[in-house]
């Protein structure tokens, strides 16, 4: 396959579509709107999966669009939304760095991957494998730079889920990758979320806020003795 | 290899335990006990796996790497469940927190025989994964402001980790996929060792580069090891030992494996240097850290980082037989010392130190007991920690000399500042005690804390100076297979 053909112009269609959304994610200032931009990637990547099971002819992949599609696109995202609501937060939330540096930031990680991938894998791998990993470094480091970005509970959460979208985009993209990993990402995927789920829950019992910065004082080794 | 699936029992027989410690009511002591049986089943288990010929099994194998390290997380295992059922009523967990922290703390050990008994690195994956999620739930048990804090930290961290990770094993994969083709065989670690020669040397130093970063964020490297210290200081009291002397010798050794992969490809950046790289600044960083910590279980916990940092760089130097030692070393003398900590914790009602005072005063079996402990961690004989750094220094002095300014100065300064915390806790008058109510309320009282830690501590001596012939080849052969 190479550019021009329908196959890999989709694939790349669709792996740029989530890292297109990675940086969406990243200039929004309200919770809900980060919600939904997360549930839209859910979605960009199961469709990608899907595709890449039918240009692979891989019947297994199927499954991980199906399962990404159920977990991030619908279930995740209800969720947090449920949690949101309960809180009644709404508001704008506190940046650890402002919108503006952080897409320079992004824009700077994602040049990093692609100049880290490109030439690594110069020697072997097909033209769609090389650059569809490229993309999923992309969005697994801009998922990293949310989460360092962004002081809130549920968008670090969100940082590490759509990292974790990165993961999937890489692995669907390597032609024959073994079933174990797929599946064992999509359900752990859902046991972090669940893990996550309870932790916040719990810090709503504990704390007014979900700014993780009140956390930071209750380190059990203060100044005082 | 027999048909037998032995290894798989080994990793089930928790994971049944679990199953029920969960179903079961906890009623009064109940569930201690039977975590204490499905601790010691599992290590009669570990210990018989040694006995079966070595090899592969489908996604399991065993191999000298493994086993002695299996052995040992059967051991401590068994040893932390018996502290555990002596300390659990001083936890004052209410029905359903028992249930959980007893449940998860087997989980927890079925997947630390799963990542170490695993050949397939996508498997071995998975069970580090399931491993930290189990230690997760353990650290956030009590719900106090402080375990949620350790238990977020713990998890966004380890998180990220364990995806980087995930994303190595799949480059691993990619480099080796036009050579091994499509399967589950792919992600074998005999079959990548098999063709590591042959392929793409850019994709395999990438992979080796994320799996380096990803688990050792897992095995609390320096710059990621943030989360150890926290973890390990508001967790319950036994949870400390099973991290610091399980845990993080998988995700080293998950490390090692992709290692073995990687050596053997001329084309690929070394693993070598970079593994020496972060174990010295793991040493360092903890060597002064050490200083300025008024929490006990926080000092220990750095001590760890510190040990992991000589561990890895032991491996980085090319003398994996010090390494080995190192890593069975620590677990062994880190949870016995976990052990006295913890004791002592709960008799002075606090685990700030300058509440642990004179410790061998009051309490002579614990404290000499913990005393020997924290000398072993400083690297004094007679444990297997004074043979592995005194390696460690040989294999410095004869490939790297330059490396003897940066590591002296680290095992003096961090010697330095654990005997400082022995005095200081263990000798001189005794503090006054303020006993948890329902600490040690078994019959035997303390003898719960001390047998597990003299059993654990004697077993580091023998480790180091009257090693088993049988043991001795087996590490042997494992640093030939580390190379």
């Amino acid at each position: 396959m190479s550019f021009g053909s329908t196959g890999y112009d989709v694939a790349h269609l669709l792996g740029g579509g989530v890292l297109l959304l990675s940086f969406v994610l990243l200039y929004q200032r309200r919770l809900d709107a980060v919600i939904n931009a997360f549930a839209v990637q859910g979605a960009l990547l199961a469709a990608a999966a899907a595709w890449q099971g039918y240009s692979q002819n891989n019947g297994e992949l199927y499954v991980t669009a199906a399962l990404a599609f159920a977990a991030k696109a619908v279930l995740i995202p209800l969720a947090l939304r449920l949690l949101l609501r309960r809180l009644g937060l709404h508001r704008t939330m506190e940046t650890a760095l402002g919108v503006g540096p952080s897409l320079l930031a992004a824009a700077a990680l994602v040049g990093l991957a692609v100049m880290v991938v490109l030439p690594a894998t110069a020697g072997q791998a097909q033209a769609l494998t090389r650059e569809n990993l490229a993309l999923a470094l992309s969005v697994v480091m801009l998922g990293m730079l949310m989460m360092i970005a962004r002081r809130n509970a549920v968008s670090q959460v969100i940082g590490l889920l759509s990292l974790e979208n990165g993961l999937i985009l890489a692995a669907v993209g390597v032609q024959g990758m073994p079933l174990v990993v797929e599946l064992s990402t999509a359900a752990l995927v859902l046991m972090l979320a669940l893990v996550a789920g309870i932790v916040v829950f719990l810090l709503r019992d504990r704390m007014a806020t979900l700014d993780t910065e009140s956390l930071s004082r209750q380190r059990g080794e203060g100044e005082a003795p | 290899m027999s048909g037998f699936p032995l290894a798989w029992i080994v990793v089930f027989f928790p994971w049944a335990g679990a199953l029920l410690l969960l179903l079961l009511r906890p009623r009064g002591r109940l569930p201690a006990w039977v975590n204490l049986g499905v601790s010691a089943a599992s290590c009669g288990l570990a210990l018989s796996l040694l006995a079966l010929p070595q090899g592969v099994q489908g996604w399991t194998r065993t191999d000298s790497v493994n086993l002695p390290l299996v052995a040992l997380a059967g051991i401590i295992g068994l040893a932390t469940a018996a502290f555990s059922a002596a300390t659990v009523e001083g936890e004052r967990f209410d029905a359903l927190r028992a249930r959980a922290y007893h449940a998860a703390f087997q989980v927890f050990m079925g997947a630390q025989f799963l990542a170490l008994l695993s050949d397939n690195l996508g498997v071995m994956w998975v069970a580090i994964e399931i491993a930290t999620l189990a230690s997760v739930l353990m650290v956030a048990v009590h719900g106090t402001p402080a375990a949620i804090e350790a238990a977020w930290k713990f998890f966004l961290l380890c998180g990220v980790g364990i995806a980087l990770a995930l994303f190595g094993t799949i480059l691993l994969y990619l480099a080796a996929q036009p050579l091994v083709g499509h399967g589950d065989p792919g992600l074998s670690w005999a079959a990548l060792r098999a063709v590591a020669a042959h392929c793409d040397a850019g994709i395999l130093s990438l992979a080796f580069i994320f799996i380096m970063v990803g688990y050792g964020t897992k095995a609390g490297l320096v710059p990621l090891h943030t989360w150890l210290p926290d973890a390990e200081a508001e967790g319950p009291l036994p949870i400390s030992a099973v991290l610091s002397g399980l845990l993080l010798n998988a995700s080293l050794l998950a490390i090692l494996r992709a290692k073995a992969i990687v050596d053997l490809n001329p084309g690929v950046l070394a693993p070598g240097p970079l593994l020496v790289g972060f174990g010295l600044a793991s040493l360092l960083l903890a060597s002064l850290a050490l200083w300025r910590r008024r929490d006990a279980r926080r000092f220990f916990a750095w001590s760890s980082i510190e040990h992991m940092g000589l561990a890895t760089l032991a491996f980085g130097l090319g003398a994996p037989l010090a390494g080995m030692l190192h890593l069975m070393g620590h677990s062994l003398v880190k949870s016995a010392v976990f052990f006295g900590v913890g004791a002592a914790a709960q008799i002075k009602g606090s685990q700030k130190m300058e509440a642990i005072k004179g410790l061998a005063t009051s309490h002579p079996v614990l404290g000499w007991g913990l005393a020997l402990g924290i000398a072993g961690l400083a690297g004094m004989p007679p444990f297997a920690l004074f043979v592995s750094e005194f390696r460690l220094v040989a294999a410095a002095a004869a490939g790297q000399p330059w490396l003897l300014l940066p590591l002296g100065l680290g095992l003096l300064l961090a010697g330095t500042a654990l005997v400082r915390a022995l005095q200081r806790m263990c000798l001189g008058p005794a503090s006054p005690d303020a006993p948890v109510p329902g600490a040690f309320g078994l019959p035997g009282g303390l003898a719960w804390a001390s047998v597990p830690m003299w059993t654990l501590l004697a077993l580091a001596a023998v480790l180091g100076f009257a090693i088993p012939a049988g043991l001795e080849a087996l590490l042997m052969d494992a640093a030939r297979l580390l190379g």
